[in-house]
């Protein structure tokens, strides 16, 4: 993009940012105002609605409780929504200043604080929980996830041991793989993934989608780009709609060089976030008319979430800033404090791109360690890396 | 949210319905605009339909549709809901809150209904104190964004359960009171800046004598010392003014132990040539030369003061113009009395030499402590 370009782009996105909001009176009584993501008689609606009533008879009621959350939490998964993990809190809330709460209760509030990226109060929870009850699956999972966001891979590790014999052989396995694929043993990691795959053919498709779209991200962070796209699109085809997967796939295709692929993969998904910066970047690369609207409306939705200090989305905020609008600095700032919380491969590449791009070396210097001291087998990983100590 | 984390989720259902997605769309807030002026304090929550068809109900028909029929039907509803969840003191009296016509606006998830306030308050608030609990017991992460207009001036917050009470001091400074507050602090550097008043009186010693005949003799007329005084101090004014602007804004700064060490060889050099004068007929531009130093240390006292961002220049020629009246006091003393005694032997060898060897000694010891960091005489 010329310099001229960026600079329209950019004060488009100020004046968008800045223009009062204009009030209206509808024309009629019968012009539609808003239109609410679920009808009340949509199967999944009247099933929450019945949860939902039986609850309000008896909100000091574990169980039930426990489930309405469970069910909200789920919804904010289909729907992308993040207004449902509230509404799960509202149901555990007997439950949620307690030191002690009931173990279902206890796991519940540690998957809502850590949606909300407070890691350390989740994993406390969880601890607890499991040492209560060490059959806990579930809660196992959540700590495997934790620590591996957090780049705790022994403690990851050791999660994944836990919870291996309490699931299916193609969960355990993937589990162990990931943490495997991070910490110098991609290639094996890969082997056993792609084994247990084969072998749970009748697996749960949701098991079945997340397994393979772990074993499409092992393939490509270790640089095999032809094994990666097969298990991507067996992953898409298993005709299931996984935000996370759509995200990874278009990841995957804008390394490629494939805007335009990107573009018809993420048709019509503008309403989750995460997928609408792909489109922008992708419109960008592509030289496509519409990436000057999604941009625009990336920079609203940030700017919204910014002003009720909400930071859980500092790492899409900091690839906006760096591939979109071209602000290194700015993208530096979000990166790094993106990493102070999240350290998944992902982020250590944002911030290592961001940090070259403000040509600030000390900036990357955390993910530079994370990459020497975990022996992550990523060819693209390592070239970033290694650009600070060629000639420039 | 990372993948794994989607399975743990998806491990905890019987049902495996679906597995949540990343990070998307907006949690639920509200925006909450409250403007006080002197004839009084109105406002204007826009809160999501979304939120208010989860609460109270407004798709009557339940077709998944909010026509602007249902929501008229629910207007009243809506402002009895809201009006119950917010509370406004006034110096912890309470306020009334009417209700207006609601309009529809978007918002970036989608459409809100826009709810005017009118706000009564017993009298004007000092202290304004606001308890939000919209949404709080049926979504907990619901935020209201607080945009409090005081006079021009606005200040956000961000309310909710974790902090449903709060307050704000509306008794904001006015832009005078601060060019009042900047000067007073200007006069008074001048008064208690020792460093710069022997500077300036060095320099005015002279002003109502002549050197003639290698000694000084008394001037003829107050017409010629006042011009003379004038020149000096105009020139100091100048000098000054310049680096005081340049340091503040930023554009010139130097290291304040250079600056205080120069200010104080300024008085030094000042002074000596009152004892055996190198420069007489020019001391206006000596003046001008080392006002400039002494602007970077007027600078460093006014940057201590603490800059209001929003009235930088404000601060800036308030603190000046402190500066000139208290220099000008100084004066105004110092010329009438300087005058009436400049035939005196007191004045033209007790005064101006002996207090100028006086005030070489102090700014000699002020400069060997500076340069060297050192601590010789007592605070």
């Amino acid at each position: 993009m010329s310099r001229l370009r960026l600079l329209a782009t950019v004060s488009l996105l100020l004046v968008a940012a800045s223009a009062p909001a204009a009030p209206f009176v509808p024309s009629t009584d019968l012009q539609v105002v808003e239109r609410l993501p679920t009808k009340a008689n949509d199967p999944a609606a009247r099933e929450i609605n019945a949860l939902r009533t039986a609850w309000r008879r008896e909100p000091g009621n574990v169980a039930l409780a426990v489930d309405l959350a469970r069910r909200w939490f789920e919804q904010a998964g289909v729907d992308g929504d993040p207004r449902y993990v509230g509404y799960a809190q509202a149901a555990l809330q007997p439950w949620w200043n307690l030191s002690d709460p009931p173990v279902a209760a206890r796991v519940m509030r540690a998957v809502i604080l850590q949606y909300g990226h407070r890691f350390d109060e989740a994993v406390a929870d969880l601890d607890a929980a499991t040492r209560a009850e060490p059959d806990h699956a579930e809660a196992w999972a959540w700590l495997a996830a934790i620590h591996m966001v957090r780049a705790d891979y022994v403690r990851a590790r050791s999660a994944c041991e836990q919870l291996e014999p309490l699931v299916d052989d193609v969960v355990g396995t993937a589990c162990l793989a990931y943490v495997d694929s991070l910490t110098g043993r991609a290639s094996t990691a890969a082997q056993a993934l792609r084994d247990a795959l084969r072998e749970a053919s009748e697996a749960e498709p949701a098991q079945r989608l997340w397994a393979l779209t772990r074993l499409a991200e092992i393939e490509e962070r270790r640089g095999a780009v032809t094994q990666a796209e097969a298990a991507y699109r067996k992953a898409v085809g298993l005709g299931r709609r996984d935000v996370y997967l759509l995200a990874a796939y278009a990841d995957f295709l804008l390394d490629q060089g494939r805007p335009q692929e990107v573009l018809a993969l993420l048709k019509d998904s503008e309403r989750a976030d995460v997928l609408l910066l792909r489109l922008a970047i992708a419109a960008k690369a592509a030289g496509d008319a519409r990436g000057d609207g999604w941009a625009r409306e990336l920079q609203a939705r940030f700017d919204a979430t910014t002003a009720r200090g909400d930071t859980t989305h500092r790492k899409e905020e900091a690839r906006f800033a760096l591939e979109v609008l071209g602000r290194p600095e700015r993208a530096l700032v979000l990166a790094r404090d993106n990493y102070a919380v999240q350290r998944e491969a992902a982020d250590a590449r944002v911030l290592l791109e961001a940090a070259w791009a403000a040509r600030q070396r000390d900036a990357a210097e955390p993910a530079l360690q994370w990459l020497r001291s975990t022996g992550v087998e990523s060819p693209r990983l390592q070239a970033l890396a290694a650009r600070w100590n060629a000639p420039r | 949210m990372s993948l794994l984390r989607a399975l743990a989720a998806a491990l905890a259902s019987s049902l495996l319905v679906g597995v949540p997605a990343a990070w998307a769309h907006k949690p639920s807030d509200s925006y909450l605009g409250v403007t006080v002026t002197d004839a009084g304090m109105s406002g204007r929550w826009d809160i999501a339909l979304r939120d208010l068809e989860f609460a109270i109900g407004l798709d009557a028909d339940g077709n998944g549709e909010i026509t602007w029929g249902e929501l008229r039907a629910r207007h009243a509803d809506i402002a009895s809901y809201a009006l119950a969840r917010l509370s406004v003191r006034a110096d912890d009296a309470a306020c009334t809150l009417a209700p207006g016509a609601q309009q529809v606006d978007e918002h970036t998830d989608g459409a809100y209904t826009v709810l005017p306030l009118v706000i009564t308050c017993p009298r004007v608030p000092e202290k304004l104190t606001l308890h939000y609990t919209l949404f709080a017991d049926i979504d907990p992460q619901h935020r209201g964004l607080l945009n409090l207009s005081v006079n021009g001036g606005t200040r956000t917050a961000v309310l909710g359960p974790q902090a449903a009470t709060q307050t704000f001091e509306l008794a904001q400074v006015s832009r005078w009171r601060q060019f009042v507050d900047f000067a007073r602090e200007g006069v008074w550097h001048i008064w208690i800046g020792f460093d710069h008043i022997l500077f300036l009186l060095s320099l005015l010693l002279p002003a109502v004598l002549v050197w003639r005949a290698s000694r000084w003799q008394p001037a003829d007329t107050l017409r010629e010392s006042f011009w003379d005084v004038f020149r000096i101090v105009t020139a100091f004014t100048v000098a000054h003014s310049i680096t005081l602007s340049l340091a503040t804004l930023q554009v010139v700064s130097l290291p304040s132990r250079l600056v205080e060490s120069a200010i104080a060889a300024s008085v030094v050099l000042a002074a000596l040539n009152n004892v055996r004068p190198l420069i007489h007929g020019r001391r206006w531009a000596v003046a001008f030369a080392f006002g400039l130093i002494h602007g970077f240390g007027f600078a460093s006292v006014l940057a201590d003061l603490g800059l209001p961002r929003d009235a930088l220049a404000l601060a800036l020629v308030g603190f000046n113009l402190g500066v000139e009246g208290g220099q000008l006091a100084i004066v105004a003393v110092f010329l009438p009395i300087a005058f009436a005694l400049r035939r005196t032997t007191f004045y033209r060898r007790g005064v101006m030499v002996g207090g100028s060897l006086l005030i070489v000694g102090l700014a000699g010891v002020w400069l060997v402590e500076r340069v060297f960091d050192l601590k010789l005489l007592p605070a």
